[in-house]
């Protein structure tokens, strides 16, 4: 069990920066995940962690312990790879029991360790079996196991669940999180796939191109996108960007789009007559409305998934997306009138920051 | 269906023809061997003497130093190929993995010690070696020797550990092993293969070098075999049997040693072939 925390740690590869100015305080317990697209940085976030990478700049410490320089082997963190990285010349139980013969354990403690975290995993049958005899499924519990025999004072995770198919990445999911339930151990989690941040995080670390974009609960970047990027990387279908010109009136404000038609808002947004502005709504949170919709649209293309349907619309020549579980728009016409709930729209400047709540 | 059953009789007949190409002279090898000296001549192109003796055999092992320049060969040949293969193991870790300042002139400079004919560096390494005392001796053998094999032996050791994902011992280093610790138990295991191929590479290259050989040792007691192989030619006469009884031998640890590392070798030959 251990506190993390970064404070302005930076990256970089001979004079190529990838990480810059990286603050992060990783409480005791807590489950953090970094996501972000593929390259922004994350791997290399967590190897600086693992102690893997060297650290450019800035400090890591470890329950208030400066640790910059520190062996990975004195880190007493536990990673699972990716690739699993599983010791293919040793069975199971040897893969799983390495840490523990490394720092000496007894015979009794390690096989009871052994035994207690397979039977966890449910690997209790392939103790003796190598790496190349078993199932992609089945070598993402062995490095689950390899992580959790030593009981470590944290655990990192790069992208362990990348190489499964979809229903066992759902499964393995729902494990780990009850996994951490159990051991309430510290954890940093890296994916791309923003589902299994949403799901997975008591805090998500959003990340482009080397920075830090947001910090915080799953809800709260779903519903209060700091940026564009985060706007649009959380969430799926992914957010529908509307840009328009800001006109203020006395008291409150209107969004004018290029084709000249005017969105009126409830109240004042801080911005500069005409200043560019990005609308932003979910497509979960658009309606249709054949009477009161504000604006037509084409349908371009439908898309039923099973628990609700999306449609691929052309909103003034611009695609944008409508999610709803009201089947009867499978069978929409051609054009639809869409409305757009003032309460659920997101404005951003432009800088592309979120400007104000609605 | 014929057209497959054809194919396949010409694929294995034109194995079995390259077999019988590669393995004749062996075989003319023993086959002279074993020829009394009175059959040499008159039953030369016969596939079989008519009648076959071991006294060859019987005259190398007791009236001759073979079994000398075979104790020398075999002490040079397996320490150059121990010693080349520690060395180069290490170095084609580090050219594997680590980056460091001056990386690519010495990979630069290791290639180019490839590019120069023996011949032009015998005098120099003699000159050197004279006043150390190292010629005439098993050690300066091994040392030149050595020297000659560790930059392909490292060039060979560095590919088979790029083969070997890094992940491995990033997971051993975080289990807790120290670099060198993770290099020795989960590395070094996977490079079984590679070790192998290069034992067998530079212990043949030892077992048959010939020209420092003749150049750096003189007289019989530290003569290696392909050099004791020459006093069987005399000023008027070759004796064919007798040398060809001695080669005979010689193949004998060649052939152990590959019999003993073949499973790892096959292993390694085929490592792409079968990674899932
Ligand atoms: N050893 C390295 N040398 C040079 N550049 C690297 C190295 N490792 C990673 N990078 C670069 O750093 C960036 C971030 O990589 P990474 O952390 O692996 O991204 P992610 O895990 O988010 O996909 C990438 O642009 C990558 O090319
Ligand atoms: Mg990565």
């Amino acid at each position: 069990m251990a506190s993390i925390a970064l404070s302005r740690v930076g990256k970089s590869f001979g004079t190529v920066s990838v990480l810059n100015e990286v603050d992060l305080a990783i409480e005791d317990g807590e489950f953090i995940v970094l996501v972000g697209p593929s390259g922004c940085g994350k791997s290399t976030l967590l190897r600086m962690i693992a102690g893997l990478e060297e650290i450019t700049t800035g400090t890591l410490t470890i329950d208030g312990e400066r640790v910059n320089e520190r062996r990975p082997k004195d880190r007493d963190i536990a990673m699972v790879f990716q690739s699993y990285a599983l010791y293919p010349h040793m069975s199971v139980a040897d893969n799983m029991s390495y840490s523990l013969r490394l720092r000496r354990r007894s015979k009794e403690i390690i096989a009871q360790a052994v035994s207690a975290a397979s039977a966890k995993l449910g690997l209790d049958p392939y103790l003796e079996r190598r790496p190349k005899a078993l199932s992609g499924g089945q070598r993402q519990r062995v490095a689950m196991g390899r992580a959790i025999v030593r009981k470590p004072k944290a655990f990192l995770f790069d992208e362990p669940l990348s190489n499964l198919d979809a229903r066992l990445r759902e499964q393995m999911r729902a494990e780990i999180k009850r996994m951490h339930g159990e051991l309430g151990a510290t954890s940093v989690y890296v994916t791309h796939d923003q589902i299994e941040a949403m799901t997975l995080a008591s805090r998500i670390v959003a990340m482009n191109a080397g920075a830090v974009q947001q910090i915080g609960a799953p809800l709260d970047l779903y519903d209060r996108p700091a940026n564009l990027f985060v706007a649009g990387f959380i969430g799926s279908p992914g957010m529908n960007f509307l840009e328009g010109r800001c006109e203020q009136g006395a008291d409150t404000s209107a969004v004018v789009l290029p084709k000249g038609f005017r969105l009126p808002l409830p109240l004042r947004i801080p911005a500069a007559d005409g200043e560019k502005v990005t609308l932003g709504i979910r497509p979960e949170h658009v309606t249709v409305d054949a009477q009161q919709g504000e604006i037509e649209a084409a349908v371009e293309l439908v898309e039923p998934t099973g628990l609700g349907v999306i449609l691929h619309l052309l909103v003034h020549g611009e695609p944008f997306k409508l999610f709803s579980t009201d089947r009867a728009l499978i069978r929409s016409g051609a054009r639809l009138r869409i409305g757009l709930p003032r309460e659920r729209l997101h404005l951003f400047d432009q800088a592309g920051n979120r400007m104000a709540a609605l | 269906m014929t057209g497959r059953l054809l194919l396949t009789i010409a694929h294995r007949l034109a194995i079995l023809a390259y077999i019988v190409f590669a393995l004749f002279p062996l075989f003319w090898l023993l086959k002279v061997s074993v020829t009394p000296n009175d059959l040499l001549y008159s039953e030369g192109v016969r596939l079989w003497p008519s009648h076959a003796t071991l006294d060859h055999y019987r005259f190398v092992l007791e009236n001759s130093a073979f079994p000398t320049f075979f104790k020398n060969s075999l002490i040079v040949a397996g320490s150059t190929s121990v010693a080349v293969t520690a060395l180069s193991s290490l170095a084609g870790y580090a050219l594997s993995r680590f980056r460091f300042r001056g990386k690519y002139a010495l990979v630069a400079l290791m290639l180019i010690t490839q590019m120069f004919p023996l011949v032009m560096l015998v005098a120099p390494i003699f000159k050197m070696l004279s006043p150390l005392g190292l010629t005439n001796s098993l050690t300066g053998l091994v040392i030149v020797y050595t020297a000659f094999n560790v930059p392909f032996a490292t060039f060979l050791m560095q590919s088979f550990f790029d083969g070997i994902p890094k992940d491995l011992e990033e997971a051993a280093m975080i289990d807790g092993a120290s670099r060198f610790v993770a290099f020795r138990q989960i590395i070094l295991p996977l490079t079984l293969p590679g070790i192998a191929a290069t034992l067998g590479f530079v212990f043949t290259a030892a077992w048959s070098e010939l020209l420092f050989a003749l150049m750096l040792i003189s007289g019989n007691a530290s003569a290696t075999f392909p050099v004791g192989l020459l006093t069987f030619v005399s000023k008027f006469s070759v004796d064919f049997g007798q040398m060809m009884a001695a080669g005979v031998m010689a193949l004998i640890p060649a052939c152990l040693f590959f019999l003993l590392i073949q499973r790892y070798l096959v292993q390694g030959l085929t490592a792409g072939a079968v990674k899932g």
